[in-house]
Parts: structure tokens; sequence; C-alpha cells
């Protein structure tokens, strides 16, 4: 099932002072039983009170982080001929999800110091202090780090799929893996021109567990006594109900 | 059809579990084994967490053994006592092996660890059943052809007959000490808790060759104590780690429940050492699989764990 997320945006581009107008109609998605995924549609228009000027385009960048959250990064070493976790380091922040996409090539729509600023590329929005003194190559660890998650889906780099009709209307979709944190998802979107911010806006999207699903996790959580009685309850019924079952059939 | 898990937070196809369990299920009906050693390592594969699959292939066992059970109970081939006292040690072992679990967790070691007993139990229990199933083979063909049954040695003396605190064991016919049943019971209860499984394949041939109980009672018995060391693994699991996913133990277990009673009668079609030899060559092939993943490079070196935030 896909659910589709609309962030209607407007913004008024005027010399000088610029504002940011963004209308979401929906802020939450939904984890019920059957999700499988999800795809946020982002798109929204420019609006100018003065005419497109000559200079170099306008650029669009969205962002959407998922929360963040410490990560053990491991990795494997041959010892006494098996392959077992040995060095380790702690990475202080890696959003769970992060998507970038962009109207062109990276390189072209954002300078290094604005990406400083601003924190849009992946690699600038992990957050690592510092690894263990043994470890010299700590560098290794969090590119591990992000090649596993863009191998799973959770990072995604989407240079250019950002329609941009006119230097006025632009559209985007994003998919979002069945495999998600629960948590506030923020959406960026950054307005950039020759590589420099011009305006950003920021929206929070609430991905959440509803229903049943929601109902067990709470309970596992919050009562974790009675949903382990429930677990072996449910197992012992359906052990009996299928012996009795099998036994009524051959009977019968 | 996706099935979105709501511990493991994972989206699974909910017919590949109703398959897994059912195959299981069948395996465990002809062997008289819980499975558990086969469904946490496929567990693994379809990209279930570790500690989830663990956790919940408990809960599972729970449900096969149970009906497993009332079978035997009505053949009236439990050994309650035996049972009794093998699970004394069994509740002791499993708190044990939740602790060690819990610890490996911490310090990222509980995949290793948990690999590492497949490959060593899995290992030991194939070849000796295997090599054991095929002498017995060999002897009632000989038997066959010379025309006289071969006579079973049981009963024999060995250390175990030498330890104090005896007790008699009426339905196995066994005047025994208690020791040597608390300490399987005991190491099986860690394994249980440690690796997700029952603990059957250890259970079994420890019943018969360092017990000497009759073979005709001993799945019966090893069930019985499995259902409350597996009930007890599960609770220890959902308190402690929150890793226990009721959704993904339902779909198991209806596929399980289902496919363990085709079992069953598949396997009273069999002969039993042509069982035994099938079951040893069975988990020789997941010994052997497990072996290999740590032995060879691994794809991708680094693994991640995210921790709770801050």
């Amino acid at each position: 099932m896909r659910f589709l997320l609309l962030i209607l945006l407007i913004l008024p581009l005027s010399a000088g002072a610029e504002t940011v107008v963004l209308g979401l109609s929906r802020d939450r998605i939904n984890i019920t039983a059957n999700f499988d995924g999800s795809e946020i549609l982002v798109f929204g228009a420019v609006k100018r009170e003065v005419p497109i000027s000559d200079e170099e385009p306008l650029e669009v960048i969205v962002t959407v982080a998922g929360p963040s959250t410490p990560v053990v990064v491991r990795r494997k070493d041959k010892r006494y001929g098996i392959w077992v976790n040995n060095a380790a380091v702690e990475v202080d922040a890696a959003p769970s999800f992060y998507a970038v996409a962009t109207s062109g090539p990276l390189e072209d729509v954002l300078l290094r110091v604005e990406d400083l600023r601003h924190k849009i590329t992946t690699t600038r929005a992990i957050r690592s202090v510092g690894a263990p003194d043994d470890i010299r190559d700590s560098s290794k660890f969090t590119d591990a780090l992000i090649r596993v998650r863009q191998q799973n889906g959770l990072y995604q780099l989407l240079e250019g799929v950002v329609a941009f009709d006119q230097q006025t209307l632009f559209n985007t979709s994003i998919r979002l893996p069945a495999n998600l944190t629960e948590g506030g998802y923020t959406t960026r979107i950054f307005l950039t021109r020759g590589g420099a911010v011009v305006s950003d806006y920021e929206a929070t999207i609430f991905v959440g567990k509803v229903g049943l699903e929601r109902w067990l996790y709470m309970l596992s959580r919050s009562q974790p006594l009675v949903y382990g009685i429930m677990s072996i309850t449910i197992a012992v019924l359906a052990g009996w109900g299928a012996s009795a079952a099998f036994r009524l059939l051959r009977n019968s | 059809m996706q099935i979105y898990l709501p511990i493991a937070e994972v989206s699974v196809n909910a017919f590949l579990l109703l398959g897994l369990g059912g195959l299981v299920g069948i395996l465990s009906g002809m062997f008289g084994v819980g499975g558990g050693f086969l469904i946490t390592p496929l567990l693994f594969f379809v990209g279930i967490p570790p500690a989830v699959a663990v956790a919940t292939s408990a809960n599972q066992i729970v449900a096969s053994s149970f009906s497993g059970v009332l079978a035997h109970f009505q053949r009236k081939t439990v050994d309650l006592k035996m049972g009794t006292v093998t699970l004394c040690g069994g509740l002791v072992g499993a708190a044990l092996g939740v602790f060690a679990f819990n610890y490996l967790k911490s310090i990222g070691q509980v995949d290793l660890m948990v690999r590492l007993c497949y490959v060593l139990f899995l290992g030991i229990v194939g070849a000796l059943m295997f090599v054991e199933s095929l002498n017995a083979l060999r002897k009632t063909r000989k038997a066959a052809t010379s025309g006289r049954p071969t006579p079973t040695k049981r009963n024999k003396h060995n250390w175990v007959h030498a330890l104090p605190f005896k007790m008699r064991f009426r339905t196995s016919g066994l005047y025994i000490s208690v020791i040597p049943p608390l300490l399987v019971g005991l190491t099986v209860g860690v394994l249980a808790a440690v690796m997700g499984v029952g603990g059957g394949f250890i259970m079994v041939p420890a019943m018969i060759y360092i017990l000497g109980m009759p073979t005709k009672v001993v799945i019966g018995t090893s069930l019985f104590q499995i259902i409350f060391v597996a009930a007890f693994t599960t609770m220890l699991h959902a308190t402690t780690n929150y890793t226990v996913d009721v959704v993904l133990a339902l779909l198991l277990l209806i596929g399980g429940v289902i496919g363990a009673q085709f079992g069953t009668q598949i396997g009273l079609r069999m002969k039993a050492e042509q069982l035994r030899v099938l079951l040893a060559l069975l988990v020789l092939l997941v010994c052997f699989k497990l072996a290999l993943d740590l032995l060879i490079e691994p794809h991708e070196l680094y693994s991640l764990t995210p921790l709770e935030p801050r």
C-alpha cells in the first residue's frame, strides 16, 4: 500500500526578503499490519513578486531524515581461523533514514560551505566525534555505515530527480522502505542559486505504528510479563488446537 | 502478502513464514525434535534480527512441543518423574543462558556465539547419531539375514550408576542417581536460551546414551520438559530483551502445528533407524552451512547495531 504524502509549498520570493510558506496535506505515516513501505510526494512552487532573474538558475534540494540514534559499527577480523567481530566504533548520531533529492548534480547545486552549514549530504548528516585511540581508520567505519544503509535502501542520494519546471514548480517523490524506525521524519527543502542556499524550510512527518501493531508493541514494553504470558498462552492453545483438530479429522 | 512484524520491525511475506513453519513442523513431527535448530537459522536467513529470531523460536517451540506431547500422553510414553527432574536443571540452565545471551549481546558477540554453539553441537550430535544409526541399520540387516534378533545392550553399567542420590523412575524402568538428569537438563536449558532451540536434538541422544532410558519414552519425556524450558525462556526474553514477536510466532506456529501432524504420519511409516540416519544427515547439513559462513570471508565485514537514543 502506498501513502501519498503531499507537501504543498508556496515560496514567495522577493529580492532580499524571502519567506517560505509550507502546507502539509498529511503529516503522519501509519505503520499498519500490512505496511510495505511508503512514498512521500513533495511538491511546491516558488512565488515571486519580481520577474525571474537572469542570474544563475534556481535549484532545489529536498532532504528527508529519520530519527537519529547512536550506532555501533563493528568490523569482522579473522581470528583463530574464523571471522569474528573485533574493532568497534560508536557513531554518535546517525539518522535511521536519510534521502537527498536534488534538481541537478549535487556538486553543481550546493557549495561545500553551505553543505557544512546546513548539513545536507549524508556524510554531513552523520555526527561522529571520535574513535578509540587504537583505531586509526575510523573513517572506514562511517563509510561502512553509509554503504550498509545504502544497500538497505535507508540512505538514498537521488541526484537530478527533482523536476523543476519554469523555475517555479517543482516535485519529487521519495520512497520509504518497509523497515522504518518510528519517530519524527524531518523534511527540509532548500532553494539554491549558484550553490548558495537562498531559502529553506523544514517540516516534520510523524511515522508510527497504529492499531494492533502499536498495541502489541506498547504491551511488550510496558507490560512485558503480561505480553510473555499472552505469547505462551497463544502457543499452548495453538498446539492443543492443532492436535485436537487432527484427531477429529482422523476419527471422522 | 507482506506483513509488518511489530517487534522485529521488518516487513516479511506472511506465506513465506507459514511455509517455513510448515516445513519445520513436518521435520519435527517426523523426527520428534522441536525443530528450533532449523527455524532459528532460517529466520536469520529471511532477515529477522538474530535476537528476535532466538526469542521467538523459543515461543514457537512451546506450541510444537505441546502439540507433540499430547500425542505421547495418549500413548503413555511420558516419564513425568524423569521429566520433572530434568526440568529442574533446565530452568536453572535457561536462566543462566539468558544471562549469558544478554551479556554477549552487550559486547556484540551474540551472533558469533550462537553460530559457534550451532556448529559445535550440531556437529557432535549429527556425527554421533549418524555413526550410531548406520551401525544399527547394519545390525538389523544382519539380524534379518541370520534370522535372530540382536540382543539390546540397555541397562549396562557405566559411570552413571556409581553416583549417589539414586531415585527410581518407574516409566523408564531405571534406578539411577538424579545428578546426570539434572546436569543434562541444565546443559540443555543453557543451550535453549542461547540458541533459541528446545534442545531436543541434544536431550534425546543424552537420554538414550547417558541416562540409558528406553527409546519409546525418550521423545515424550523430552518434549514434556522442553515445553516448560521453552516457556520459561520465552518469559525471560520477553521481560529482559523485549524480543518476542508474537505475530511472527503465530505465523510460524500455525504452519508448524499443521506440519507436525503430517510429519508424525510420515514418521510412523518409516523405520526408526532410517529416520535417525536422515535426521543425522539433516543436522550435519545445517552444521556444515553454518561452519562455512564462519570460515569464508564475509561479503560485508562491517555490521551495525543501533543503540537507544540518548
